[in-house]
């Protein structure tokens, strides 16, 4: 392809709604879309940087919100599970969705449109089970803090459930795999980095950095869960795929099989 | 609080109360107020999942296992040999609190044994749901259990701190429970449901009208039946939760295969299997009826007081149904795609939306996540490949058994041996 070009971002929503203007504005043939810190160059196509602009990513964000709501939605979903290949299938879907030809986030009889909701459908599994299954641990400071290690990157879809629902007190949950977390102070949350001396996963050595009285209710927890299991119903294969076994080390009540 | 004294009574207390199914934490709508605690959106979550495959999605206790009567399904019944034990409001309050700050529940489900009268009991419950609310300005979910036989002022009050009531009926049949439950009335539990069945009509009447009533009860009501302890058969079970869908407004009715508890010669005896594959083969029925527009009586009838175990509802009613198949999926209407086996509610939404922009063939629906294995039987689309042998519906359940597995199969694999 003669003149087709590679856009790099640098990793954010915002970064690629960013490299989708410039590919409409400046009506570059696009070969691919990469992140700057995955970037390899093609043989036979030059590259561009993209320079994340928010006024810009608007006013695309903007430009599908009006075609479709649900476009822009799975659209945003999708880019989260950060899977290969995700942009490029992003950008020729959002081409579509302005083309002459009639494209419809309902369409599941299109490749693309299939694949993008089957995506975003993922994305929010992943949302919800982190909803579930966060599991606070209350540290001398008095934060309720959480690790998490989720497939998709999934805490800006998560930042807004638990800040309506844990109002009244200090949390922080912390992505041990993408190395930043959001921490709540009774106002706004934020985003942080930080470095985790520990990680407060499942292990029989208790932390000094937590109150006593967290391992005595975390004790009761794990109770409760033995309690309410019926044994002459025992299923262990839809347990375990209620509860992949890849979230265990989180899980409290899982404590004792990790 | 004394945590090791604590521990014993939620082993004892949440052992006991582990028979309720309903964990559902959905349906809801109570938002945050004042910077409080919790809110209760309509999705519900599971925040873990015991090791027999059901949500746990609430903290399940008995407030205590003291109880007067003695009914023969019941592990808490009088004459039960057990460790009995009994929460201090306070005590329930904490751990609530507790729970849900660490995110492990949504909120409470608390049910009682009946302590010195149903008032009595229906007081304490109500006193906890009162200081959640109250006290601790909680937003997340509460389930209370409606004591059979308490006062309908308590159950108005329950009503305005609970988001859901139930009473579970347990016996499906009176005649049943007669047998089982000798000392309670069927009016027991039929009064406390009737009285929050009317609460909520005028709620809702009255919502329309000021917009700050005080909710009651917003996820409704819901009832549990016992399955396979007494001689019942699907169709008097089915029957009698139309009933109560109907006449009670339930939200929901859910379906437990007995487990045996003790012994006793009207019940199956301890150790005896746990109808699984029974259980699950109501609850299909019961969505069949809830979604996808089936009346009880097409499923279930004095022909077919009982329903198929080796295959689902739904197909069985299309196997004894041919005369409405094939279905094309390109033109059919939503009703009649909803009865095609292998077709769900979810692939129906999206047949219906996709085929407005082209004709579906085999590959759009396979993509789409239709089970082919079985709906390929009952319907064509755009293609010329489809299934023209003038087939009996026994061939048919037999080309589908053998093309498909099913978790259940070792459990009738005798039965299949007719087919084959």
């Amino acid at each position: 392809m003669i003149n087709s070009k590679i856009l790099v971002y640098d990793g954010s929503f915002n970064g690629f709604l960013t490299a989708v203007f410039t590919a409409f504005d400046e009506k570059v043939s696009v070969s691919d879309i990469q992140r700057e810190d995955e970037y390899q160059s093609g043989l036979f196509s030059e590259s561009e940087t993209v320079i994340t602009d928010n006024v810009k990513a608007k006013r695309v964000w903007y430009g599908i919100d009006k075609k479709s709501h649900t476009a822009i939605k799975q659209i945003y979903f999708a880019f989260l599970s950060e899977s290969k290949g995700i942009e490029m299938l992003l950008y020729r879907y959002i081409r579509k969705l302005f083309s002459k030809l009639d494209t419809s986030p309902s369409d599941y009889s299109d490749g693309i449109v299939l694949k993008i909701s089957q995506l975003a459908k993922s994305v929010g599994r992943e949302k919800h089970r982190m909803e579930a299954f966060v599991r606070f641990q209350l540290t001398k400071d008095g934060i309720y803090f959480a690790n998490i290690e989720p497939d998709f990157n999934v805490l800006p879809l998560i930042s807004k459930h638990f800040r309506s629902r844990y109002a009244d007190q200090y949390w922080l949950i912390y992505d041990v795999k993408r190395k930043y977390g959001l921490y709540y102070d009774l106002k706004k949350v934020e985003v942080v980095t930080m470095d985790l001396k520990e990680l407060l996963t499942n292990r029989i050595h208790k932390s000094d950095s937590l109150t006593p009285a967290e391992y005595d209710f975390q004790d009761l927890w794990n109770n409760y869960f033995k309690s309410t299991n019926i044994k002459s119903r025992i299923n262990l294969k839809l347990h375990q795929q209620h509860v992949p076994k890849r979230y265990w080390k989180y899980l409290s009540e899982k404590r004792e099989v990790v | 609080m004394s945590f090791e004294r604590i521990k014993e009574k939620l082993n004892i207390l949440a052992d006991a109360a582990k028979y309720d199914v309903s964990c559902a934490s959905s349906g809801s709508n109570r938002t945050n107020k004042n910077k409080g605690l919790g809110n209760s959106t309509g999705m519900g979550i599971c925040h873990s999942y015991t090791e027999d495959g059901r949500c746990v999605s609430l903290l399940k206790i008995l407030m205590t296992n003291y109880c007067i009567y003695d009914c023969a399904y019941c592990v808490t019944r009088k004459s039960n040999d057990i460790k009995r034990a009994a929460f201090k409001i306070q005590e329930v309050v904490d751990l609530t609190i507790n729970f849900y700050r660490r995110n492990y529940i949504e909120g409470l489900f608390l049910s009682s044994g009946i302590f010195k009268s149903a008032d009595y009991t229906m007081e304490r419950l109500v006193a906890v749901a009162k200081k959640l609310r109250e006290e601790e300005n909680f937003n997340g979910y509460i389930h209370l259990k409606s004591i059979p036989g308490a006062s309908d002022e308590l159950m108005r009050e329950a009503g305005l701190y609970a988001d859901r009531l139930s009473v579970n009926i347990e016996v499906p049949t009176v005649s049943g429970l007669k047998l089982l439950a000798p000392d309670k009335n069927y009016e027991d539990f039929t009064k406390p449901m009737l009285k929050v069945k009317n609460e909520i009509l005028q709620y809702k009447a009255e919502k329309k009208i000021i917009k700050s009533t005080p909710k009651y009860a917003p996820a409704g009501q819901s009832t549990q039946m016992i399955i396979g302890a007494t001689g019942e058969s699907d169709k008097d079970i089915m029957y009698s939760a139309t009933h109560y869908y109907k006449n009670y407004h339930m939200k929901r009715v859910y379906y437990s295969g007995y487990v045996p508890v003790a012994e006793d010669k009207r019940l199956p005896a301890i150790g005896s299997q746990v109808p699984l594959l029974r259980e699950n083969r109501l609850y299909q029925t019961d969505w069949l009826l809830r979604f996808y527009g089936f009346h009880v009586k097409e499923i279930l009838n004095a022909d077919f007081p009982n329903l198929d175990m080796d295959v689902d509802p739904k197909l069985g009613w299309a196997l004894r149904n041919m005369q409405h198949f094939p279905v094309d999926v390109n033109r059919a209407d939503k009703a009649m795609l909803a009865r095609i086996p292998g077709i769900g509610m979810q692939s129906v939404h999206k047949i219906i939306n996709a085929r407005k922009f082209r004709k579906l063939n085999w590959e759009h629906l396979k993509n789409i996540g239709i089970a082919l294995n079985r709906a390929k039987y009952f319907m064509i689309c755009d293609s010329s490949k489809w299934e023209k042998r003038d087939l009996e519906p026994s061939r048919i359940k037999g080309l589908i058994l053998q093309n498909s597995s099913g978790k259940f199969r070792k459990e009738y694999s005798n039965q299949l041996q007719l087919f084959s």
